[in-house]
């Protein structure tokens, strides 16, 4: 069995309405040099096989082909097996 | 009613405006139409396919991302494929987005407030299927409902996109300006509704089913619906 810890993040290059937003709150709030406020995604599951190099290869599937847009966004992945 | 052109009204778990196109059709412009339950492998022999608007999967992920997994989706991108007309409203113009029938990406709207209202839409391109049939050069009255409809796409997908003549749909004045104030959602180049290389795929963000019943005092809608009839008739 293994866990895994995704990060999928929108590109740089597009709008994150929702980032922008919650830094207004933190003008707001005062707090003066928060700056570029970004809001990702982080995604856990297990992936419930015996084998690393098959447990990586669904992951990348899952990434690519569900949990994150390529058109828009980029993610990283850890693959760590549990005891 | 006559039996040609056959419509099909997919429904995916979250779907809510499934029966508003069904009775639009139906009711308002008399065309043979059919329920499509997301599970279906086969399209019942339609002539056109409509993915409608509302929440499909709850939005989760994103919009659109988890519906266009759903067995019929197979078929529609088969259909799509070798020339059959999808037509995607709303959240089902964010599922042909997703599924790649489209080009682009869809995003939460600039304000991050879910916006419904009446907007204006002027017709870029006048000789696709979806709008052959709209006389004159007034901007078409249709509302919006979406939380996410900021359509984005790259340069080099926005250059391509004008050369070949997908934009169908840009927001716009009731004069029919095109400008900032009158983008309800920050979509880039005012985009409202786009069709794929061939014009055989089209997806808006308004919603002509609510626009159609003379009931309401406003019909601009049912043009796109009455277009493509024609057009696969003649």
């Amino acid at each position: 069995m293994f866990k895994a810890k995704v990060l999928i993040k929108r590109r740089a290059t597009i709008l994150d309405p929702q980032g922008k937003a919650v830094e207004i709150g933190a003008k707001h709030l005062g707090l003066k040099n928060i700056k570029n406020t970004r809001i990702d995604k982080y995604i856990e599951f297990s992936v419930d096989t015996m084998d690393k190099k098959s447990a990586v290869d669904e992951v990348n599937d899952y990434c690519k082909k569900l949990l994150a847009n390529p058109i828009m966004e980029d993610f990283e992945f850890t693959v760590e097996e549990v005891k | 009613m006559s039996s040609r052109p056959k419509f099909g009204v997919v429904v995916f778990p979250g779907s809510n405006c499934d029966h508003d196109t069904y009775y639009t059709l139906k009711k308002i412009l008399n065309y043979n139409v059919v329920f499509l339950w997301h599970k279906q492998t086969d399209i019942n022999d339609c002539d056109v396919i409509i993915l409608p608007g509302g929440f499909s999967y709850g939005d989760y992920l994103r919009t659109g991302s988890i519906a266009k997994f759903s067995p019929i989706m197979n078929e529609v991108v088969n259909f799509a494929h070798n020339g059959g007309y999808v037509f995607g409203i709303c959240n089902g113009f964010q599922i042909l987005l997703e599924a790649g029938l489209l080009p682009g990406v869809m995003i939460k709207n600039q304000s991050l407030n879910f916006v419904c209202k009446d907007v204006y839409l002027s017709i870029e391109n006048k000789a696709t299927a979806f709008t052959n049939g709209i006389n004159g050069n007034n901007p078409l009255k249709i509302p919006i409902a979406h939380g996410e409809g900021n359509y984005f796409a790259d340069e080099e997908t926005l250059k391509s996109l004008q050369n070949n003549q997908q934009i169908v749909f840009r927001y716009c004045s009731d004069e029919g300006i095109i400008a900032k104030e009158f983008n309800p959602n920050g979509s880039v180049f005012n985009i409202a509704g786009i069709t794929n290389k061939n014009k055989n795929v089209f997806g808006m963000m308004p919603h002509p089913e609510r626009s159609s019943d003379p009931v309401l005092k406003k019909t601009d809608g049912s043009l796109v619906f009455k277009s493509l009839a024609n057009y696969i008739l003649n």
